[in-house]
């Protein structure tokens, strides 16, 4: 059964006192409460968020489902976002994920074995002048070489 | 040559901390503006002809003269969902010079009579998100947001919202939404948000770029802010430039400023051995210029306009002659299928068919009549929307297809690329 941390739950609490209306903090209680819960939403993600914020699961399932963020299937320990929008896609980034899952012997939005990597692709992330670019996780890598880009998944610990 | 009228200080890091800012006049446009009455500073924003920077383009100073005039709550927001294809100028503001958009928010607070502000921010922005927050507490700390700021009386609050991801956020009723908790969903207008929106009061939303041309605006004013660009499309504005160029980056020149001589002079040009095909002048929406209109298009909302396209974002994003339309376009088509938000059937069915088509053809299974097919159901989703993604859905694949009609008919043809001689083998998303 998922449970936030004490720290988690203290987090969304605060949340919901923090905008003019308690519904704000449905986006920020969800993103919370996926970084706890290995980078995804269960559906006991959602019934416990709904228990701690007293808002029916109803409500909060129709922002999960809408935000792109916000993960329906489980992922690797490192998510690599490759943006395939048109300003990286002009400077070859769709070939850069291709390489990338080539590698990692997986397809797209599968884990690897070993758990630590999923590759996606993904819209613009606003990195168009340093394409091709990848984030992972919460962090953004830019200017990258099929090369340079599998240095740094390969350093990721 | 740039006009560095906001990017002045952007390349020193000092800038983005408070005691970096004040250092090169920071907060002291917020000081003059206090002596003023909060409608002088709104009568110097429009006569500044400042427009929205965020794509429509919007006179700012009319926009706020929509608020009702009497003392019901009303809020300030800023557009910072920064998700157009080929626009990275806000991430940029936000990380070099947090605090000139806060100057800029507290100062157009003051002038429509807002006590508190947030900072819709995109939820991939990690960074971007970390500095704003740590800028926020240093201006709380020093009296510039919360009670009584400056000892001036005003009282004004300021906080970040992080989205979650969704392109449609981006337009302000469906940024009112998401900040509201709910689906990203655009509202039909009007009541316009001036009227009724966050939480169905009077609300404001405007773009990073604007509200931070807010503190050049009332530092030296209208008349001033003026000499920069032309009557209709007045001061400077930041021009984010990228695909196939030599130096991509953001650029802040005059608006007006000559299309090839952002391309040529401050993007240093084609790469080795490439020529100029065409050019998406603002945002993915934008119609495409061909390389013959980019020649003698300048940076402004009217010129743009009239060859049929938009100055939007200022996403100018460069294709060079090894590219295929087909497969951009096919990249386009699939980004608007994704973020149509759903609750328009013209825009919900158009942008999988239109993008279902486009596919067909990059995979070799194009009729010579899907060419037509994918113009009637593009024109179909024009102006028949709550909101302006159809038509921006619309636009690309008008264009495109009008303008670079011999590429889509070899491709139908041949089974193959004109232009890289192969097909696309399978669906690149």
């Amino acid at each position: 059964m998922f449970q936030l941390s004490t720290e988690g739950l203290q987090k969304v609490k605060s949340e919901l006192t923090r905008y003019e209306d308690k519904m704000s903090a449905i986006i920020p209680a969800l993103a919370i409460a996926q970084k706890e819960n290995k980078g995804w939403v269960t559906d006991e993600v959602v019934q416990h968020l709904s228990q701690v914020m007293d808002i029916p699961t109803s409500r909060i399932n129709e922002v999960f489902k809408f935000y792109t963020m916000f993960n329906q299937k489980p992922v690797g320990k490192f998510h690599v976002q490759v943006c395939t929008n048109i300003s990286c896609a002009l400077n070859n980034s769709r070939e850069l994920a291709d390489h990338l899952c080539k590698e990692l012997k997986i397809g797209f939005d599968q884990i690897t074995e070993d758990g630590k990597y999923t590759i996606s692709r993904v819209e613009c992330l606003g990195s168009c002048g340093t394409a091709p670019m990848m984030q992972v996780n919460e962090t953004y890598h830019e200017n990258l070489t099929p090369e340079s880009a599998m240095n740094i998944l390969r350093g990721l610990r | 040559m740039e006009t560095k009228l906001l990017t002045e200080f952007y390349h020193l890091d000092e800038f983005r901390t408070l005691a970096g800012y004040k250092k090169h006049g920071g907060y002291e446009t917020l000081k003059k503006a206090l002596k003023m009455q909060p409608q002088q500073i709104t009568d110097e924003v429009k006569a500044s002809g400042l427009r929205g920077r965020g794509g429509a383009g919007f006179p700012t100073g009319m926009k706020w003269g929509f608020l009702p005039k009497n003392n019901e709550p009303r809020y300030l927001l800023c557009n910072a969902d920064e998700g157009e294809p080929g626009t990275f100028k806000d991430r940029l503001m936000m990380e070099r010079a947090p605090h000139q958009l806060i100057e800029g928010m507290i100062i157009s607070g003051y002038a429509i009579g807002s006590k508190k502000g947030y900072i819709y921010i995109r939820g991939e922005y990690f960074y971007p998100i970390s500095v704003v927050q740590e800028a926020l507490k240093e201006a709380y700390a020093a009296g510039l947001l919360g009670k009584n700021i400056m000892g001036s009386g005003l009282d004004f609050d300021l906080d970040v919202y992080s989205g979650a991801g969704a392109y449609i956020c981006g337009e302000e009723t469906g940024m009112i939404s998401s900040l509201e908790g709910l689906k990203g969903q655009p509202k039909l207008k009007p009541p316009f948000p001036a009227v009724q929106g966050y939480l169905r009061k009077p609300t404001i939303v405007n773009n990073v770029e604007t509200l931070a041309a807010v503190v050049p605006i009332i530092k030296d004013g209208a008349a001033a802010y003026k000499k920069f660009g032309t009557e209709k499309s007045a001061g400077t504005k930041l021009f984010s430039l990228s695909g196939n160029v030599v130096r991509p980056g953001n650029y802040e020149v005059n608006l007006a400023y000559p299309l090839k001589d952002l391309i040529y002079g401050l993007g240093g040009g084609m790469r080795p051995g490439r020529k100029l095909k065409a050019v998406i002048p603002g945002g993915s929406s934008a119609p495409v210029l061909t390389a013959e209109e980019a020649e003698r298009a300048t940076m402004d909302y009217e010129c743009l306009a009239g060859m049929g396209s938009m100055l939007g974002s200022g996403a100018v994003i460069v294709i060079d002659d090894s590219q295929c339309m087909v497969d951009m376009l096919g990249v386009l088509t699939h980004f608007y299928h994704h973020e149509s938000c759903g609750q328009c059937t013209p825009c919900r069915e158009g942008t999988g068919w239109l993008n279902k088509v486009v596919h067909s053809i990059l995979e070799g299974r194009g009729r010579l009549q899907d060419i037509e097919l994918l113009l009637k159901v593009a024109d179909n989703m024009k102006g028949r929307t709550i909101c302006a993604l159809s038509d921006a859905a619309a636009l690309p694949v008008l264009s495109f297809v009008t303008k670079f009609r011999d590429e889509f008919e070899f491709y139908v043809r041949e089974g193959r690329s004109k232009v890289r001689g192969v097909r696309h083998a399978e669906m690149h998303h």
